[in-house]
């Protein structure tokens, strides 16, 4: 007899339901699937009608991410193997509103995003044709931030988001960072000012759990230190130095 | 995405007791109490010693009382898991690069423990 494996999948179908529901699907059960592999069993097999996202497959495009058993993960890269004998509770992402059964609606992030200011800053952009050098050791600084795939694992898995949905989040303040240690970048004060306020870096208490699930090593949760650390002694230079480092 | 229906999912106000990692995140943030407890203790024992021998003595006296007793040996555990996790926490806050390099968490941790030991020893010799 082959062998099976439960999966309880939250489904919202709003044409159908205003609330959500579970149903259950019994697949076959193979050591080399991933959680993936079983929701395109589902999908191709049993019902075509459930709604999810993926893409690349390989932990890269950041877009399979879903709760599983209460933790969030990308599914490319989650094994079955890892939660027999089952049965496995598939939930979209937490924090976030569901468009339908496993899709959410990252659009608050979005924002968040363009507030942080996500590009290269340069008073001298466009005035000469010229590059801007880099040290391995420069590189390095930055490089971890830069590693974000967007895939909003840290925000389902931040309480200070799911409560205060104001809060800019983890990814989106890593991000800040990756900008902000960038050598040739000259935009830190302006970005400083947009993420100062309560609802920027002070907001966050460092549960780390963003950092704990981060399928990249990115530590939102130590960039965001980092960035308080920072923003404090900023304050007390302004504080004592009021006329100094102005821009 | 305007006008597009989506389901909100609430949050309970147990949400904290589903992840071990919100758990002890919550504990942490509830040893505050304790820090609290020991701060109110500290200002009634310096309004004791203003008050004069007499007070003092009395004020002395009540803390061997068990339940003060209790109280205080819980508040040093909460006091000392808040700062065990913080100086953990610390490398995370300071990067510190030395050169080229970037100064490994754990000496930077240490620094933090032995700043406390230290300063801890400053006290208990100033008071002997
Ligand atoms: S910081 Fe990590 S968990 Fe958060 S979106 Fe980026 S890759 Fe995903
Ligand atoms: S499908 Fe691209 S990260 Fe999982």
């Amino acid at each position: 007899m082959k062998d099976l494996i439960t999966l309880n999948v939250f489904r919202y179908q709003p044409e159908k339901s205003k609330e959500p529901t579970y149903q259950e699907y019994e697949i076959p059960y193979h050591k080399d699937w991933v959680i993936l592999d079983a929701l395109n069993y589902i999908k191709d097999q049993i019902d075509g009608s459930l709604t999810y996202r993926w893409s690349c497959r390989m932990g890269v495009c950041g877009s399979c991410g879903m709760m599983v058993n209460g933790k969030p993960v990308l599914t490319c890269a989650t094994f079955l193997e890892s939660y027999t004998p089952g049965p496995i509770r598939i939930e979209p992402l937490e924090n976030f509103p569901v468009i339908r059964d496993l899709v959410i609606d990252m659009s608050d992030f979005l924002e968040k995003l363009k507030k942080v200011k996500p590009w290269i800053i340069r008073k001298d952009v466009g005035s000469e044709d010229r590059e801007y050098l880099q040290t391995p050791s420069q590189l390095a600084d930055y490089k971890q931030y830069s590693m974000c795939i967007n895939c909003m694992l840290c925000y389902a898995a931040c309480p200070v988001y799911g409560l205060e949905p104001e809060f800019i989040g983890p990814a989106a303040l890593a991000l800040a960072q990756r900008y902000n240690m960038d050598s040739r970048d000259e935009g830190k004060n302006q970005r400083m000012k947009a993420l100062s306020h309560d609802t920027g870096i002070w907001q966050c208490t460092f549960v780390g759990d963003c950092s704990a699930v981060c399928p990249k090593n990115v530590d939102p949760a130590g960039a965001i230190q980092r960035y308080k650390v920072e923003g404090a002694s900023n304050w007390w230079k302004t504080l004592l130095l009021p006329y100094a480092s102005k821009d | 995405m305007e006008g597009l229906q989506t389901y909100k999912r609430k949050i309970g106000i147990f949400w904290w007791t589903k992840r071990l990692s919100h758990f002890r995140f919550i504990s942490r943030e509830l040893t505050s109490i304790a820090v609290a407890f020991i701060a109110i203790e500290l200002l009634l024992l310096s309004k004791a010693i203003m008050n004069g021998e007499e007070s003092y003595q009395a004020f002395v006296q009540s803390l061997t009382h068990p339940i003060l007793i209790i109280l205080n040996l819980i508040a040093l555990g909460g006091i000392l898991y808040h700062s065990i996790t913080w100086f953990n926490l610390a490398p995370k806050a300071m990067v510190i690069k030395l050169g080229e390099n970037k100064v490994p968490g754990f000496l930077i941790a240490l620094g933090n423990y032995l700043g406390w030991i230290v300063i801890s020893a400053i006290i208990v010799w100033s008071l002997l």
